[in-house]
């Protein structure tokens, strides 16, 4: 897969991305890349500099030196719109949700679809509820109602919501920030599986996670941080789970933890 | 989105994970449900007692319907703003100053009523507006800073009263207003031949002069109607609507998906203080006059009105439906009250025991309607 993976141009690459705020180094030279139909996960400990790079990556903050290239281009973003507007989709653990709206109206919360009748325009409920669910059940969750509110959903199936939103919407590239971190062992393979479903339909993904076992779940590549650097890029192939954890510890004390303890963390 | 042949594979079996509502379920989650429960209450308890007391005759009808009226105006406004994530006390202090703004021109500057009125819905309107643009602007609750609009507006519109007519009511309006249109179109009676119609039909009661025992709907009755209609309208309905339960259900997450939370906001305390101008000119073309105390203690009359209609304290969760089914349920009891001789003093014990009854009872609809824990 990877071959075939690697002949696509990359949707977005950056190199030797450096971010200062102020004094503090937040990003000391930073590169990745991300392909169309690949999912790359971002590793890295608390502090190892994924939130200020994917901040970066989706125009909240701009980059204090380093290159930023979208299909091949260099581009400077200078707010979120401009990102969403380049196709680059970010969903944020908070997901960016009203837990009291309905499902149908906070998918298209921001973006409400409109019906002209006479000189006024209405907010097309019927539509809304009819792509709400249809493409909730492109994932799997069938919803007999859309207008249900979305705090009646599981934490996995918010998580769904907000990146179906996002795939609808025509995000190119997905950004998403730890989407599995509060989940459970059975939500955690739901959103899995819907991110492998969104890679195969040719978007590039961006998968930020702690989670060794995460990221080997759905990844094709890795690329650890540590201390605002890029410690390397890996094909899936060529590491395995093991090594790529001991990598983002960043030193070995991890190792002899575990040792201790008789089993991988 | 395009065709996708891998859905097929990735799509899961139904399985225990899935919510499934019934439809009962769904029901409980209208805002408005419990205020419509309590309406029917409210009717079965004064349709036994009040039999007989003229309480459903056509003037007895009249005599709550204004109540109702009244409050649906503001109330309207206030679960619009509650919907939004904000309170405005400033209501009822809008009300007397707004009063005042019609009355002063028109009886000490000799402006045409008409020109005074407009004055009167601009001069709301900023003011609206600045509240909205101090909560939005400072993040103070907006508690805290229509409390402030609360003193200033009362405290200015006694001061201008006391400076130009040396009392507090500033009267004499109707000698300036002639037969200006804004007469009839806030205090006039709609529809008086169908009224005398329906005496002669013996539908309903004639007064000794031979004149129908209600001669009309009243203005502020209309007021009140097309105002609940077009605020139910523009929440359920419009564009904006989704954009007052996204600002008040989640004001960051509804800034992070492009929602002009601030803009939202601003607006509906602009809606607020020109529903309070509506009643307070309804009130001054009725009476001739604008008084210091207009409008006291309204702010907290609109703001249970909404509550009982199912409006969340915390904002994104409400309807106008239910705002008004609170002022009618206030309006019965408060007039029902007096048609059945109870003493009147026990019309607020019971509008107490209403308000928390309704707030205990929305906070488990919530939660059933939203899985909240």
């Amino acid at each position: 897969m990877s071959e075939s993976v690697s002949a696509k141009p990359a949707l977005i690459e950056v190199r030797d991305l450096v971010k200062h705020f102020g004094p503090v180094v937040a990003l000391n030279g930073v590169s990745m890349k991300v392909r169309s139909g690949e999912v790359l996960c971002l590793l890295g400990d608390n502090g190892a500099g994924k939130s200020t790079l994917i901040k970066t990556l989706s125009g909240v903050h701009k980059p204090t030196s380093g290159s930023f290239l979208v299909d091949g281009k260099p581009i400077a973003f200078h707010t979120p719109r401009d990102a969403l507007d380049a196709g680059i989709a970010t969903v944020y653990q908070d997901l960016a949700m009203v837990p009291l709206s309905s499902i149908a109206r906070n998918f298209f919360m921001g973006r409400e679809p409109l019906r002209r009748v006479g000189p006024f325009k209405f907010l097309d409920l019927a539509f809304a509820e009819k792509v709400a669910r249809e493409e909730m059940k492109k994932i799997g969750i069938d919803l007999r109602d859309s207008s249900q509110a979305v705090g009646t959903l599981s934490g996995g199936e918010r998580q769904c919501v907000a990146i179906a939103r996002a795939v609808y919407f025509g995000a190119k590239v997905l950004i998403l920030d730890e989407p599995t971190s509060a989940l459970g062992v059975a939500q955690t393979s739901m959103v899995l599986k819907y991110v492998n479903q969104v890679r195969a339909r040719g978007l590039g993904v961006i998968f930020i996670t702690h989670n060794v076992r995460h990221a080997y779940a759905v990844g094709n590549s890795f690329t650890v941080l540590n201390r605002g650097r890029t410690l390397g890029t890996f094909e899936k192939a060529g590491i395995s789970i093991e090594e790529l954890q001991n990598l983002m510890a960043g030193d070995k004390e991890l190792q002899f933890l575990s040792n201790d303890l008789g089993g991988t963390v | 989105m395009a065709e996708d042949p891998t859905v097929a594979t990735v799509a899961q079996p139904l399985d225990e994970r899935l919510q499934r509502q019934s439809g009962l379920r769904r029901l409980l989650s209208r805002p408005e449900l419990g205020a419509i429960a309590g309406t029917v209450l409210v009717f079965l308890f004064f349709g036994a007692t009040a039999h007989g007391t003229g309480m459903f005759a056509a003037d007895g009808i009249l005599n709550w319907m204004t109540v109702t009226a009244q409050l649906t105006i503001i109330a309207t406004g206030a679960a619009l703003l509650m919907v939004g994530g904000e309170f405005d006390l400033s209501v009822g202090s809008m009300i007397g100053f707004a009063g005042m703004m019609i009355a002063i021109p028109t009886v000490y500057f000799g402006w045409p009523i008409e020109i005074s009125v407009i004055f009167a819905f601009c001069g709301a309107l900023l003011i609206g507006f600045l509240n909205g643009l101090v909560v939005v602007r400072t993040r103070l609750p907006s508690f805290i800073v229509t409390l402030a609009s609360l003193y200033i507006l009362r405290g200015m519109t006694i001061a201008l009263s006391i400076l130009f007519a040396n009392r507090t009511i500033v009267s004499g309006v109707k000698n300036f207003a002639g037969d200006s249109f804004v007469v009839p179109l806030f205090s006039g009676k709609a529809f008086p031949g169908l009224f005398i119609w329906l005496a002669d039909a013996g539908i309903i009661g004639k007064l000794p002069n031979g004149q129908p025992s209600v001669q009309g709907v009243p203005a502020m009755v209309i007021w009140a109607f097309a105002i609940a209609l077009i605020g139910h309208i523009v929440l359920s309905r419009t564009r904006f609507g989704n954009w007052i339960f996204a600002a008040g259900g989640d004001a960051n997450a509804a800034r992070n998906v492009g929602v002009p939370v601030a803009r939202v906001k601003i607006v509906l305390f602009m809606v607020t203080a020109f529903c309070a101008t509506v009643y307070a000119t309804c009130q001054v073309m009725e009476f001739g006059s604008a008084a210091a105390d207009r409008g006291v203690l309204k702010e907290f009359e609109a703001i249970i009105a909404a509550v009982i209609g199912g409006c969340l304290l915390t904002g994104g969760y409400g309807s106008v439906v239910g705002a008004f089914f609170g002022a009618l349920i206030f309006g019965v009891v408060q007039m029902g009250i007096l048609f059945t001789g109870a003493p009147n003093d026990w019309f607020q014990v019971f509008l107490g025991l209403m308000l928390l009854t309704a707030v205990l009872f929305n906070n488990y609809i919530r939660r059933r309607a939203t899985g909240e824990r």
